[in-house]
């Protein structure tokens, strides 16, 4: 076949190989990253509230790195792309419902008598 | 109707009529066929994250409400060991990506080198995590219910176990993969001798594949010893160095934790766990016979009860278990479908205007990246 990329059907896009080990190699760039901010942030004393989301923003560059060039979604139909991010919609949803509920049966749990485990089974 | 030259492609595009070899009947076009598997693809790779979010919301409401627990737990997690999966992991969606770009192209044998190393890629990651369970189980850290954590490797009893210095878990780990390593090898043989050089091929490709995890076992006991020390006492170090209240659970009267256990005064939370070490033992042995009663005393982030600790330790055990295991159930998944590309490869199937099933099983591929990319923070790199 032909390397030529004007022979191809309209729906064939082939991404350079330059652009896939450079995306590979920004992802290793990543990882190493978020290893060496994870051991530094824990030897400086970096507050948790700090160190969590700087982990997962650096997860959020890997994952659009990977979903952008990997998964071709940068070339994808929109309506694709739009499918596949309206999941993370519903995952926040999901999450966040959870979440707000989280509290509900925090009475139930403060009246637990961890000493006295047989009555609560008694009045299960 | 059905015109055989589907290679005509480029100029005319698509008509109503030029249906391919592999163009089922239903479709107009290999465009409108290439559409709708996409679709379809991207439809199944979003139940796929849906299915994956219970178990993320299992990890947000637990570290939520216990983030204490996370933070004693994750110490038992080697992060370089993750950080060489995520690795390994990393550079097998870079061969999926080669492998599809060489598929669009057309070149099947390219396409069949590279999906060949993003398999033994995916073997060689199970590989990993079988030495990091096994020295897990080894351990005693298993989920909630069945957690028992103590600081020493038994001995192995297995023949194989015993010569090699490795964990009884990780010689039955080992168990299933040489088996089929031996299966394709000797069908590999027979294929040969009955001349069908294409099967031979196949499944010398996959004894390849299969010698992928033994090469991972191999890697990460030696990554595990560099980064830990030696295999007997691994984890005494990083107990001394970091010491916890998980020292509560550990009923066992070996010398060495009692040495650690006065370490942990130093600690506030680690103070009030090992001080209640004997009075609470017994609790501990009640409640692990109740798992149902589980979750529910241990809600109360402010006030944390020590005898129920260990407890939640385990908890965050039993999330680490669902997520690696349920993304390793989709690596072996991942494999198969893999292994059905990699014989179409073989048979030249793949073509510029026909290349979907690489693309689709690319994609998937790459979720199973995406979701490890997301998981190695949120378990290994808690601090």
């Amino acid at each position: 076949m032909s390397d030529h990329h004007e022979d191809l059907p309209p729906f064939c896009h082939p991404v350079s190989t330059k652009l896939l080990f450079g995306v590979f190699f920004g992802l290793i760039g990543l990882t190493i990253l978020t290893v060496a901010t994870s051991a530094l942030g824990s030897a400086l004393g970096m507050p948790p509230a700090f160190a969590f989301p700087l982990a997962m923003v650096i997860a959020t560059m890997k994952a659009f790195l990977v979903c952008a060039f990997f998964m071709h979604m940068w070339w994808d139909k929109s309506f694709n792309v739009l499918a596949f991010l309206s999941s993370l919609l519903f995952v926040s949803l999901f999450i966040g419902m959870t979440m707000i509920d989280t509290g509900e049966y925090q009475p139930t749990i403060e009246a637990f008598d961890i000493n006295n485990l047989a009555n609560v089974e008694v009045s299960e | 109707m059905a015109v055989a030259d589907s290679h005509n492609t480029h100029d005319d595009h698509h008509d109503l009529y030029d249906h391919g070899e592999f163009i089922a009947h239903h479709f107009d076009s290999a465009e409108q066929q290439f559409d709708s598997g996409k679709l379809g693809i991207w439809l199944f790779l979003v139940t796929e994250v849906l299915f994956f979010s219970g178990l993320f919301v299992a990890y947000t409401l637990y570290r939520t409400n216990h983030p204490e627990v996370f933070e004693q737990a994750h110490v038992f997690l080697n992060k370089y060991l993750g950080g060489l999966n995520t690795i390994v992991l990393l550079f097998s969606s870079l061969t999926m990506a080669l492998g599809v770009r060489a598929a669009q192209l057309g070149r099947n044998k390219n396409c069949s080198v590279y999906i060949l190393i993003t398999m033994v890629c995916a073997t060689m990651f199970l590989g990993v995590k079988a030495v990091e369970y096994s020295h897990k189980w080894d351990m005693g850290i298993l989920v909630r219910s069945a957690f028992d954590l103590t600081y020493t490797h038994p001995t192995p009893t297995t023949e194989i176990g015993k010569s090699l210095h490795i964990s009884d878990y990780l010689v039955y780990l080992c168990v299933v993969p040489a088996l089929l390593l031996a299966g394709f090898l000797v069908a590999s043989v027979i294929s040969k001798l009955v001349n069908k050089a294409t099967l031979a091929k196949f499944m010398m490709a996959m004894t390849i594949t299969v010698s992928g995890y033994f090469l991972g076992v191999v890697i990460g006991i030696i990554f595990m010893n560099a980064t830990e020390g030696e295999t007997g006492s691994t984890h005494a170090s990083v107990i001394v160095e970091q010491p916890l209240m998980l020292m509560a659970s550990t009923q066992d009267d070996h010398a060495a934790d009692g040495d650690h256990e006065d370490g942990d005064h130093d600690h506030d939370k680690a103070a009030a766990g090992s001080s209640h070490d004997g009075e609470h033992a017994d609790h501990e042995e009640h409640f692990g016979s109740h798992p149902a009663d589980g979750g529910e005393a241990s809600f109360d982030a402010h006030h944390p009860d020590p005898s129920t600790l260990s407890r939640d330790v385990g908890i965050f055990f039993s999330i680490y278990y669902c997520m690696t295991g349920l993304h390793a159930i989709h690596i072996i998944a991942g494999i198969i479908a893999l292994a059905w590309v990699y014989w179409r490869c073989l048979l030249g199937h793949w073509r510029t205007d026909y290349f979907g099933p690489v693309d689709y099983v690319g994609l998937y591929w790459h979720l199973v990246d995406l979701i490890w990319i997301y998981l190695f923070p949120l378990l290994y790199l808690i601090d």
